[in-house]
């Protein structure tokens, strides 16, 4: 497996670090025992398809989205995660 | 069939051709008491464990490809009991206890083998941890001693000594730990199960669950049709996201691939198993002579059953810094295969919210020293609805209640545990 950060082109896999599913979001200031629960534990670990986040350690130092497909590892697109990586997109 | 030295002089005589199948491979029938999804080791001994143990011998097995092609011939067949936390501490001595009379009672060659198993220390921290660790297993029954660097040295002179970085200062044994045939064990489990009237499906797949008005699971579609069940037991290690959300449940569980390693046949060398605990690197050497070694996940969700280049690199730097002369040693074959790594680490052996269905779960990639523990217990909860002594403390809402069992201390972040 290769990802192509944006910033600094297609790197090998030694070069980042994985966080896991992008898709849980950080429960808000007083959310319910339920909602906390949820965002830390439970996991639709899908099977296919799924978006993850994945810092470039080794590189640039950005936080990257990555679609990439459980099953056959093939990646389909990386962008620049929300927050400081995308702002450097702009600049 | 029953195996015994007659039987093995009877068929060398006539060439090795007249064994007979060691088990029945059935076509489904309409209705079981206990239907277990997934024919590994977990699975079978569950439903040996119910026919001998609990006298329900209405039972079939579903794999959906055939049996052992899971996780269950993919491991590197470490068996052993050295847990500090309790909940592990019981219930893998319990499992121990039933793999020192496996052979025995499954009437098949497991091939069992009580080498001893060493976590090698490197610093004063990771001793006191591990004395630690040997001193509960010790308060519990279960054997352990701890290793100086003299003693280290005289059972395996062949070792790095001199490494700067992590210097080995001495080991946790178990010498009761080992190895067994991965294959072996299925296949005695299956043997032994279909002797009783075990029913072991294999090409079905299970698709989707049957319920009834309430909810309650009464039976389960497969790709042979559909199957009614009284109980329905979950054993499907790598896949247990995607079985239990046929029925709408969402685990505490990521799949990760795991992957092993088997270099060519050498003469006998390690006369153990050793782990490197600074590197989390571990090996011992099969009855054919190849190093058979592993290390970390890749630390990505996958279900690929294959895994990738730098965490290769990263297990054979820590073979080499352990034991540089392997250097020269080639590397046979290596394969990835898919495990249910929980939050906390620990297995999960517990009715789910829906009725009907349990669930056997989160083994991350120590579950094949659970393989007759788990049978053991998860019979138990299937036969009596109550869960055994010694999982009592493997239950699915623990993650809710703050009752985690992380033995490893890493938190709810799957990839490290
Ligand atoms: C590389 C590697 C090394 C390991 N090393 C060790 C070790 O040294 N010591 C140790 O204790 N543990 C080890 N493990 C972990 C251990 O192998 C597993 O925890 C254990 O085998 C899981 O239980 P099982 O044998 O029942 O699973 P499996 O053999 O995986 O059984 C599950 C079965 O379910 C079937 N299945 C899945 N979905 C369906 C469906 N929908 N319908 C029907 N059937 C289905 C699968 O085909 C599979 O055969 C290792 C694992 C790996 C991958
Ligand atoms: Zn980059």
């Amino acid at each position: 497996m290769r990802i192509t950060c944006p910033f600094c082109g297609e790197r090998e896999l030694g070069e980042f670090t994985y966080l896991g599913d992008a898709k849980p979001v950080r429960p808000v200031a007083g959310a319910s025992e339920d909602e906390v629960f949820d965002y830390v534990y439970l996991r639709d670990n899908v099977a296919g398809v799924m978006s993850e986040n994945w810092y470039h350690g080794g590189g640039c130092r950005a936080w990257l989205k990555v679609t990439r497909n459980t099953l056959t590892h093939e990646i389909s697109a990386v962008e620049p995660a929300a927050g400081a990586g995308a702002a450097k997109v702009g600049a | 069939m029953k195996y015994s030295i007659f039987s093995l002089a009877r068929a060398a005589l006539s060439g090795h051709k007249n064994w007979q199948r060691t088990w029945r491979d059935a076509t489904p029938k309409d209705r079981y008491d206990v239907v277990i999804i997934g024919g590994g080791g977990h699975g079978l001994a569950t439903a040996w464990f119910l026919a001998s143990e609990y006298g329900i011998r209405n039972v079939a097995v579903l794999e959906k490809g055939w049996i052992g092609s899971g996780n269950a011939g993919r491991n590197t067949t470490i068996i052993r009991s050295n847990y500090g936390l309790p909940g592990n501490t019981g219930f893998y001595e319990l499992s121990m206890k039933l793999w020192e009379r496996m052979e025995q009672d499954l009437n098949y060659n497991s091939m069992v083998s009580q080498r001893g198993v060493i976590n090698l220390y490197h610093s004063d921290a990771q001793r006191d941890a591990y004395a630690r660790r040997g001193n509960t297993m010790r308060i519990n029954g279960i054997d352990s001693e701890l290793l100086d660097l003299a003693a280290v040295k005289k059972m395996m002179p062949f070792l790095n000594f001199d490494d700067a970085r992590f210097p080995v200062q001495g080991g946790l044994l178990q010498r009761r730990g080992g190895t067994a045939r991965h294959d072996a064990v299925v296949w005695g489990y299956a043997h032994a199960a279909s002797e009783l009237g075990v029913d072991i499906i294999q090409n079905c797949e299970v698709t989707g669950f049957v319920r009834d008005a309430n909810g309650k699971v009464t039976g389960v579609g497969t790709s042979r049709g559909k199957i009614g069940a009284g109980k329905v037991g979950m054993a499907v290690a790598g896949s247990s996201s995607r079985v239990a959300s046929m029925a709408g449940l969402r685990l505490p569980i990521e799949s990760h691939v795991l992957q092993a390693f088997v270099s060519e046949a050498i003469k006998p060398l390690i006369p153990n198993v050793i782990t490197f605990g600074a590197g989390h690197f571990y090996v011992s050497q099969s009855d054919k002579g190849g190093l058979v070694f592993g290390g970390d996940i890749d630390g990505y969700n996958s279900y690929a059953q294959r895994g990738n280049m730098p965490v290769m690199e990263d297990v054979c730097e820590g073979g080499m810094a352990l034991m540089p002369m392997i250097g020269r040693v080639r590397l046979l074959r290596q394969w990835g295969g898919i495990m249910d790594m929980s939050m906390d680490g620990s297995p999960i052996i517990d009715k789910t919210p829906v009725d009907g269905l349990y669930l056997n779960a989160g083994w991350c990639y120590g579950g094949f020293k659970a393989t007759p523990g788990s049978g053991f217990v998860f019979a138990h909860l299937l036969a009596r609805d109550e869960s055994h002594a010694e999982a009592a403390r493997f239950r699915l809402d623990r993650f809710r209640s703050g009752a985690m069992i992380d033995e490893k201390g890493q938190g709810a972040q799957p990839n490290l545990h």
